[in-house]
């Protein structure tokens, strides 16, 4: 209807302060029942024509509001006035903790508030859906809500405008509910005739300054807020789903190493020792090759020890320009029985490892050494040479590096949470005492 | 919609229904309070100035509840210690009439229902009480004592009684709401749902001066 086109737009209303004269704009339109005027304090009833004092000129220090009233902000895709400033008070433990809403007016979207704690802001809206309340959980759109705290909470100053009667020093009782990054909380006044659920999200001062185009920067937000995400909370699951993935790689790869790189037998040799005889103990092998490029070697001794130990010195001889690389091992099995039942330690066989050995023909100097008395047996063995082993303890080292990401996050995660339920009257947190 | 025209019996302008099964309306000159009767209208009294409110709704404003298109063809305003609120009669485009709520701009639509069960009087109900009923569990959030301020438009009922009346908000889990109207015995009862300004998709709100919709 073109008729309706023409209809004057709404404007706000002027208003006389009927304590000292001063004038009021009314911002709200006529959804605002309390004003304050600025220039007296007075808190004004605004809801009959003739306004009433509610209480006159507050007694009161000059307080600046961090975003002015009257500054106009855009979030959520729509722009939202601050038209109303109270500061709320509650007592815990003796202590009293203030903080700050501001209530923000769009004529068509209605109310939105912002709270402020310490440089910790939430954007809150009323909720029209009732959470389900289970022992100290709320849930609502699948979300569950911890309890945080509960109180009572009264109105300590004001300035502005107020879609509602201002009471200073009314009690209203509320509970915070939390699911970082989301508060979800219930007020009921004194008298029980209503609840109001609404629902806050926690938003960085920063972006709050970014929506309201203020100056400067936001002050530092002080501890950790009920609601404040964790800054590893999205991290988390994603870090370790990665070391995860990682570990499958890591998996994946020792295996084709496994199957690709079994390590090349250069030589085997089987020998007896006989501690008792006086012959010479060491000897040498005949010269065999190991080719490819510069890496490592493994000799490995398996001996029929048993209940004896055996000590074996060894040299592995280039024979072209007599480079030794010497190394040395002892193999020791022993084992038995007792009253703990059977017992056993180390095992018939040993290895060693040379790292980073040249290509070329090389020959193995042994000597063996045991104890040489007489029930001391004689010691069957067998030594292998094998070329480019693969050293599985990189592969756990590996392991062990790559958790270390993971692991602090969730340290760091922990801490965080901790330090957000040491403030809780309902912690339940381990390692936390709850106060109530 | 035909809409039939008549005349106002007090002043005689000319008189717009925008719903033809209008029991009751107003005429937008004189503000006389207009009943129907088998033979025209009749006037019965005459409305008081309507409080100074800013609810971006009137009537003619046109909207889309679930997929079908409304009308505001009236209203009820009623007036509470904390203030006013703006009961708007819709009518829909599936022949349907039903009430908008509006306030401090939070939106219901809801529709007269049948009580699935008795209903309590209103000196036993009490704040959290719930209703077990088939497609919800509704919990009494708030009770309001109120009195209506004033009428517009085209209502579906005549009686006026200005003594003040309790109403009773229920709200469920996944958004539905509820009103218990204690203006008659036994009470009525509306049922509907919370509803986001943008859904409704309003045309022919008022405008503001300093602000854009």
């Amino acid at each position: 209807m073109s008729a309706m086109a023409a209809e004057p737009a709404v404007t706000a209303a002027s208003l006389h302060c009927i304590n000292c004269g001063g004038p009021i704009q009314l911002k709200g339109f006529a959804h605002t029942l309390t004003a304050i005027c600025p220039s007296c304090g007075s808190i004004l009833d605004t809801s009959t024509p003739l306004l009433r004092i509610v209480q006159a000129g507050q007694t009161r220090q000059q307080i600046h509001p961090s975003v002015p009233l009257g500054s106009r902000g855009k979030f959520d895709g729509h722009e939202w006035e601050v038209i109303g400033f109270q500061i709320r008070t509650m007592t815990a433990d003796g202590v009293r903790y203030d903080w700050a809403e501001y209530v923000l007016f769009n004529p068509y979207r209605g109310f939105r508030y912002l709270t402020e704690y310490d440089g910790h802001w939430n954007v809150v809206r009323t909720e029209s859906r009732l959470p389900v309340l289970q022992g100290r959980r709320a849930r609502l759109d699948n979300v569950s809500f911890r309890l945080f705290q509960t109180g009572q909470a009264h109105t300590s100053y004001v300035m502005g405008e107020f879609p509602w009667r201002v009471q200073l020093d009314e009690q209203v009782y509320f509970s915070d509910y939390v699911s970082p990054p989301e508060i979800l909380s219930a007020e009921q006044t004194a008298n029980d005739s209503e609840i109001t659920w609404s629902r806050g999200r926690y938003v960085p001062g920063k972006e709050i300054w970014k929506a309201f185009h203020l100056k400067g920067s936001p002050p530092p937000a002080r501890g950790i807020y009920a609601n404040q995400p964790s800054p590893s909370a999205h991290k988390l699951g994603s870090i370790w789903k990665m070391y995860g993935l990682l570990l499958v790689a890591l998996a994946a790869l020792a295996l084709f190493v496994r199957i690709a790189r079994p390590g090349t037998e250069v030589f085997r040799g089987s020998y007896s020792f006989n501690p008792r005889s006086k012959a010479e103990a060491s000897f040498v092998t005949p010269p065999f090759s190991i080719q490819g490029r510069d890496e490592n070697v493994k000799i490995e001794m398996a001996t029929d020890l048993d209940n004896a130990w055996a000590y074996f010195d060894l040299a592995l001889i280039k024979v072209d320009d007599g480079h030794a690389y010497l190394a040395g091992r002892e193999v020791s099995y022993y084992h038995g029985h007792d009253s703990d039942g059977n017992w056993s330690e180390g095992k018939a066989h040993n290895s060693v490892r040379l790292a980073s050995v040249p290509a070329g023909r090389y020959y193995l100097r042994v000597e063996p050494q045991m104890d040489n008395n007489a029930n001391t047996p004689v010691m069957n063995y067998t030594v292998t040479v094998r070329r480019g082993v693969v050293i599985w303890s990189y592969f756990l080292f590996a392991v062990i590096f790559l958790s270390i990401p993971p692991l602090l996050t969730t340290w760091r995660r922990y801490s965080f949470e901790r330090a957000r339920w040491q403030e809780s009257d309902y912690s339940g947190f381990p390692g936390v005492k709850a106060t109530a | 919609m035909p809409l039939q025209n008549a005349n106002c019996p007090n002043c005689g302008a000319p008189v717009l229904f925008r719903w033809e099964q209008a029991v009751q309306t107003t005429c937008p000159y004189c503000k006389s309070i207009l009943v129907r009767t088998d033979i025209g209208l009749e006037a019965v009294g005459k409305v008081a100035d309507l409080p100074l409110e800013s609810s971006p709704l009137q009537l003619g404003v046109e909207g889309v509840y679930r997929n079908t298109p409304f009308q505001v063809v009236g209203r009820i305003l009623y007036e509470w210690e904390q203030g006013i609120w703006n009961e708007w009669h819709i009518v829909l485009n599936d022949q349907r009439n039903g009430w908008l709520s509006d306030a401090q701009l939070e939106y219901d639509v809801s529709f007269l229902a049948p009580s699935p069960s008795p209903i309590p009087p209103a000196a036993d109900l009490k704040r959290g009480q719930r209703f077990q009923w088939p497609n919800a569990v509704y919990e009494v959030t708030s009770l309001t004592r109120a009195k209506y301020r004033g009428v517009e438009g085209d209502l579906p009922f005549t009686y006026w009684d200005k003594s003040e009346v309790l109403f009773a908000d229920l709200r469920t889990v996944d958004g539905r709401f509820g009103t218990i109207d204690y203006t008659e015995t036994p009470p009525l009862l509306f049922l509907g749902e919370a509803s986001d300004f943008d859904s409704l998709k309003f045309h022919n709100l008022r405008t503001f001066e300093g602000w854009q919709l």
